[in-house]
């Protein structure tokens, strides 16, 4: 457990963010003998202490097969294995700890869902109905589940603030078969309002998808006061290992799907013909699953609810708010995505005629880790006309003088590449 | 080590004017070859068209856009292959690409070193027999 606890009315200080950074050791790190500045954590963040040691700890203590053993070590790796589940549903408010499926990553939750929901459902002539802001594994199995069934692919515009134009959405959703979109661009940082999508898909009975990977490590979720009917994240991504993910299902759709991958531990009667599966979430948890990446998992949340989401979410609005304010006073800096008001801890931007990546690898060289290139988004980033972006994201563990380090290094990149 | 000095190091004057003006850019109508790849993992992009008459280079352009590695790179492999023999062409290898561009490239940027070169090897091979002796380029990883 941290010891950075506190109401969430009382703003995380820099004491707090002090001893919160003393409990990730990568911190320590110099990478070219300069202090390590993280902002990459878009995509994946660093992991406390904690996480580190429950995973070292059942690897040590109590490491066997879950769900198979009679004998007391497997007893404790299925409860340790079942507790992260149960602490996993209570994080992202899910009424029962049974409708969040062990997968390895977000992308497999949203396959699993293309997969099995989406063949039984989806017919020749339905629409898909996705935005313009979609990171890659929020498209690409749609379009294979469209090229399948027939179905047809349609898509919310991303306007020039980087918001979703909602003008048309109904229109989009008439004929709907389901709605899938991200409730935080991966790229622009716009959060969405995902209780009003997730209403309109529902007046017009399409099923609604939420990749939940940015939203869940960075402000509070509730599954249910969102109103999706499913939900998809990556543990690697709030302070857990890569690995493993979590697809949240409405119990009722998903005692209604077929299995996605099949094999030992998702069956009830198998005969050599044929078989009969385990219910949710059994069904969809075929062969032994990442353990020990649950139990990180598991940690996680501890670390995070510890804190506080609605803290964490404030102080990375403020750190936000310094490094646009910082990049504002650039002139060869744009920066890309909505204004402060609609949008979280996510910075892309382009600095004079510096490509991207030559932007990240004179930063790298001040010890400044962002993210180059299209960040899984090449759509939108035609759309932005630009070939890449660099992305600077904030977690709770940065700090303003790490703001103002991006900003020296990115003064050095101009120098080096003589612009004013 | 990685400080200010590498960092020039890297993106000497010879890089950064060949980034900002690029020789031989531009297309051909009706190249005798031509390829168009990318760089899946940046989204770099280079276009060659190539003018061959008895077994020379004549004329070449080429289009795209990228990092200032993969750009100038590409703008001196043109400024190199004209005029010059398909077999002279098919000896050109990859230290030889990263030597032209002046610098020892970090993994993570030799895909962007050597896009232009892989770009022209395939637009040669898809018209005309590549020899045994050539190099295999590195493919980009999707992400």
């Amino acid at each position: 457990m941290s010891a950075i606890a506190g109401p969430a009315a009382q703003p995380l200080t820099e004491t707090d963010v002090a001893r919160i950074r003393a409990e990730f050791p990568i911190l320590k790190e110099r990478p070219h003998g300069k202090p390590l500045v993280f902002l990459d954590s878009a995509a994946s963040s660093q992991k406390p202490i904690q996480v580190i040691d429950a995973m070292d700890d059942y690897y040590r203590r109590y490491h066997a097969n879950i769900h198979r053993g009679v004998y007391h070590i497997s007893e404790l790796a299925t409860e340790a294995y079942e507790e992260a589940r149960r602490k996993v549903a209570r994080f992202i408010g899910a009424p029962s700890a049974s409708e969040c499926i062990y997968v390895r990553n977000a992308t497999e939750a949203l396959n699993l869902v293309a997969y099995s929901w989406g063949r039984q459902n989806v017919r020749k002539g339905d629409a898909i109905v996705l935005t313009e802001m979609e990171h890659h594994s929020n498209l690409v199995p749609w379009q294979i589940l469209a090229q399948h069934t027939g179905a047809s692919l349609r898509f919310v515009r991303v306007d020039d603030d980087g918001l979703l134009d909602l003008s048309n959405l109904d229109a989009l959703l008439d004929g709907a078969a389901l709605f899938a979109f991200t409730a935080v661009s991966n790229t622009l940082g716009t959060i969405n309002d995902v209780a009003t999508l997730t209403a309109r898909a529902r007046a017009a009975g399409a099923v609604s998808v939420v990749d939940a990977c940015q939203a869940v490590p960075r402000m509070p979720v509730d599954v249910q006061a969102w109103g999706c009917d499913f939900a998809a994240f990556s543990a690697h991504k709030m302070l857990g290992p890569t690995g493993v993910g979590i697809l949240w299902g409405r119990r009722e759709l998903l005692d209604a799907m077929p299995p996605f991958l099949s094999g030992g531990g998702m069956i009830n009667v198998v005969g050599l013909e044929s078989s009969t599966y385990a219910g949710v979430p059994a069904r969809f948890e075929a062969g032994t699953p990442a353990i020990a990446e649950a139990v990180g998992l598991g940690a996680a949340v501890d670390y995070l609810e510890a804190i506080g989401m609605a803290r964490i979410h404030e102080y990375e609005l403020r750190l936000t708010e310094y490094a646009l304010s910082r990049l504002a006073q650039m002139p060869a800096v744009t920066v890309y995505g909505p204004s402060l008001a609609h949008r979280t801890g996510v910075v892309s931007m382009t600095v004079g005629d510096i490509h991207a990546h030559d932007l990240a690898t004179i930063l790298d060289s001040e010890g400044v880790c962002v993210r180059a290139g299209h960040h899984c988004n090449q759509p939108l980033m035609e759309k932005l006309g630009v070939a890449a972006t660099a992305r600077a994201s904030f977690y709770l563990y940065n700090t303003p003088a790490e703001v103002d380090a991006l900003v020296r290094a990115i003064d050095k990149a101009k120098s080096v590449f003589k612009i004013k | 080590m990685n400080d200010f000095g590498a960092m020039d190091e890297l993106y000497r004057d010879f890089i950064l004017d060949h980034y900002r003006n690029p020789r031989n850019a531009g297309t051909l109508t009706d190249p005798d070859a031509t390829f168009e790849d990318n760089n899946p993992l940046c989204g770099d992009k280079i276009r060659m068209d190539l003018r061959v008459e008895d077994g020379k280079v004549t004329e070449v352009k080429f289009a795209g856009r990228g990092c200032a590695i993969s750009m100038a790179s590409a703008s001196l492999l043109t400024e190199q292959i004209k005029g010059m023999p398909l077999t002279e062409i098919a000896k050109i290898g990859k230290d030889e690409v990263l030597a032209n561009v002046g610098i020892s490239i970090s993994a993570a940027r030799l895909k962007c070193a050597l896009l232009g070169i892989k770009v022209l090897k395939q637009a040669l091979a898809m018209k005309y027999e590549p020899s045994p002796e050539e190099e295999a380029f590195p493919d980009g990883r999707p992400s």
